[in-house]
């Protein structure tokens, strides 16, 4: 049970570094951006070209994976967004899926389909003391996740919470217009929630790789919808709403693995099969119990 | 009054009727010999994805309810009538195989299954269509995917339908007839409800849901029934499809597919002749883009990556002709409250 407990909360950090991405993004654009699954896997690849290719240690690795990220999501942000910005909003969101296309169509022409093995890193072994006390399995490798995880989010707070443009950004996703007349570079404040977002998933794309020992150019796609319902979830737009939301959803889908439904005396159903439709489900019944989410402001219709 | 117009009337509209019947039986009988089977099945494709265009183009187009797991509902009415067709169609079947009204048979079976993949998509329609009453915007395209991934991995899980290794064997029923005059009758009804009083209120409904229920439409009534009606059409397709290739697979209906075909109702402009020819394009597209591959001498194919380029180009450089119709005039963003 603490065992399964673990596994979750390293899912659930990984889902909340790409959630946070959807998160302010759609707090300060309305756009669910859903070229955001692709942004992690390129910084995904990146760090494995860091890794292998250029055998940089782990940390350098998750710096250059972020700023690669961190780049190709302004890139993004200035080509395929900004001309969209006054656009209906559906427009964005079409082109969006057409950036997420394109990505991972380009990924699968240049390095292939077939998933890459990843080095690990920092070598999986189990802690002995806790292995022998508690039988738990919790790898270095996940402490050292689990820690650079929590930095990362810590100091993402506080570049929101103290800093100018931390300011600025809560204000343009308050009321974009208003904030503009309030003298607020709005372009320089979505342009580096882009950089910013982008550069938290580039990370959590090298955590995932180092994770599952393995990268391919759609290994976006799902977690990057797991982690949009989990932004959902906890309510979009509200940054402590995403990584409660990515804690539940990894709790939930790891909680939903281990069960093994018996259809008959011969034919077991294993939760692992239908995980994914069960985060589908999830994202259902919240739209419709609590469409605002957990931790959102409910909005008003204006008539 | 009350007389009924003397039958000459109707003779325009029979002679229409009669012209389309013949150029259907035409094109069953002289296509074949003039296409190999590669360029047939492109044919195939196209006709499905113009019926699973128009009928997406009622939800999105008409109704403005942005939905992107259309090709949910093409698998519940693939997989529904495939079913029925390799556990029993084929045994009931078996002893009209070489008797001369056997082709008749077989067509007056298989526009039964339509009937029957149609309604069950249709029902998944309207599984859908409630939730479409909370929910706008971009949290209904949301949930539509999520509903289409999630009747996927079911599909993925159920062995009784093959599970992950697909539905094999299905009977080759479809016929060119069947299958062109299907995406006849489509487009017509469509275009028909379109301009009814139905489509009225659809359109009311899409460019202020508000100001149309002040008018008195049961804006509840009309979305749900949207929805309805265009996984029918859906379902229909599906089951064409189904019975053309022989085989299907759950991922043959993943969000991939329904992107494609929202991708068409965008190109189309929400109008269904431009709807109808964006079909076979983007059908015919990818197709043509095969050969780039060869020309260039390349490994892999780009054919994808130059598919996605041309959907940003498209909704970048011409957005204003492309997105017209299908969205409302209304910036939404200025709507939020």
């Amino acid at each position: 049970m603490l065992q399964q407990l673990v596994n979750a909360i390293s899912l659930g950090a990984v889902y909340a570094l790409i959630a946070l991405g959807y998160t302010m993004v759609y707090g300060v654009l309305r756009l669910i951006n859903f070229a955001h699954g692709e942004v992690f896997m390129v910084g995904a690849f990146v760090g494995l070209a860091a890794l292998s290719v250029f055998h940089l240690p782990f940390a350098a690795a998750v710096l250059v994976a972020m700023l690669g990220a961190a780049l190709l999501g302004m890139v993004i942000e200035r080509g395929a967004y900004r001309p969209l910005r006054n656009a209906p909003r559906l427009a964005a969101l079409i082109t969006a899926i057409g950036v997420s296309l394109l990505l991972q169509n380009i990924g699968m022409l240049t390095v292939g389909a077939a998933p890459n093995p990843y080095p690990p890193a920092i070598e999986p072994t189990p802690i002995p003391w806790l292995k022998e006390h508690a039988r738990l399995v919790v790898t270095e490798q996940q402490l050292v996740i689990l820690a650079a995880t929590a930095a990362i989010l810590i100091g993402l707070s506080l570049i929101v919470s103290r800093t100018k443009i931390g300011k600025a950004m809560r204000a343009v996703s308050e009321d974009r217009q208003a904030a503009q007349l309030m003298g607020i570079n709005t372009d320089r404040v979505i342009s580096f929630t882009f950089c910013l977002g982008s550069a938290i998933a580039g990370a959590g794309g090298v955590f995932y790789g180092v994770y599952y020992g393995t990268a391919d150019p759609l290994m976006g796609f799902m977690p990057g919808i797991k982690a949009f319902v989990a932004a959902v979830l906890g309510g979009i737009g509200s940054i402590p709403g995403a990584m409660l939301g990515a804690l539940l959803m990894g709790l939930v889908e790891t909680g939903v693995s281990s069960v093994t439904i018996p259809l008959s005396s011969t034919e077991t159903l294993s939760g692992s099969t239908l995980r994914d439709a069960v985060a589908f489900t999830v994202l259902i019944l919240v739209l419709l119990v609590r469409p605002a989410g957990l931790l959102g402001r409910p909005t008003r219709e204006k008539v | 009054m009350s007389t009924p117009p003397a039958w000459s009337h109707y003779l325009p509209r029979l002679g229409l009727y009669a012209g389309v019947a013949a150029v259907l039986l035409l094109v069953n009988v002289g296509l074949p010999r003039l296409l190999n089977a590669y360029l047939l099945q492109i044919l195939v494709f196209a006709a499905c994805n113009i019926i699973l265009a128009s009928s997406l183009n009622l939800v999105n187009g008409v109704a403005g309810q942005f939905s992107i797991g259309h090709a949910g509902f093409m698998a519940i009415g693939a997989y529904m009538s495939a079913w029925v067709s390799v556990a029993y169609g084929k045994t009931w079947l078996a002893p009209y195989a070489d008797q001369p009204c056997g082709p008749l048979v077989v067509s007056a079976y298989l526009m039964g299954l339509m009937l029957l993949g149609g309604v069950a998509a249709a029902v998944g329609g309207l599984v859908v269509g409630l939730p479409s009453l909370r929910l706008r915007g971009d949290y209904l395209a949301i949930a539509t995917l999520g509903f289409g991934e999630i009747i996927k991995v079911v599909l993925l899980n159920v062995e009784a339908v093959g599970g992950a290794t697909g539905l094999k064997g299905v009977p080759q029923y479809s016929t060119l007839f069947l299958v062109f005059g299907a995406a006849v009758v489509t487009v017509a009804a469509l275009r028909n409800i379109g301009n009814s009083i139905h489509g009225r209120a659809l359109l009311a409904i899409r460019e202020d849901e508000t100001a149309a229920e002040a008018l008195g439409i049961d804006s509840a009534h009309y979305k749900t029934s949207a929805f309805v009606i265009g996984a029918f059409f859906a379902g229909v397709a599906g089951c064409l499809y189904a019975h053309y290739t022989q085989f299907i697979h759950p991922r043959s209906f993943d969000f991939m597919k329904s992107i494609e075909l929202v991708l068409i109702v965008v190109l189309g402009g929400g109008k269904l002749r431009n709807v109808a020819i964006a079909a076979a394009a983007v059908t015919f597209l990818p197709e043509g883009l095969r050969q780039v591959k060869d020309l260039l001498h390349l490994q892999t194919d780009p054919r994808m990556v130059i598919y996605a380029a041309i959907l940003i180009a498209v909704m970048l450089l011409r957005r204003e002709r492309v997105l017209q119709a299908v969205l409302p005039r209304r910036k939404e963003g200025a709507s939020r409250g």
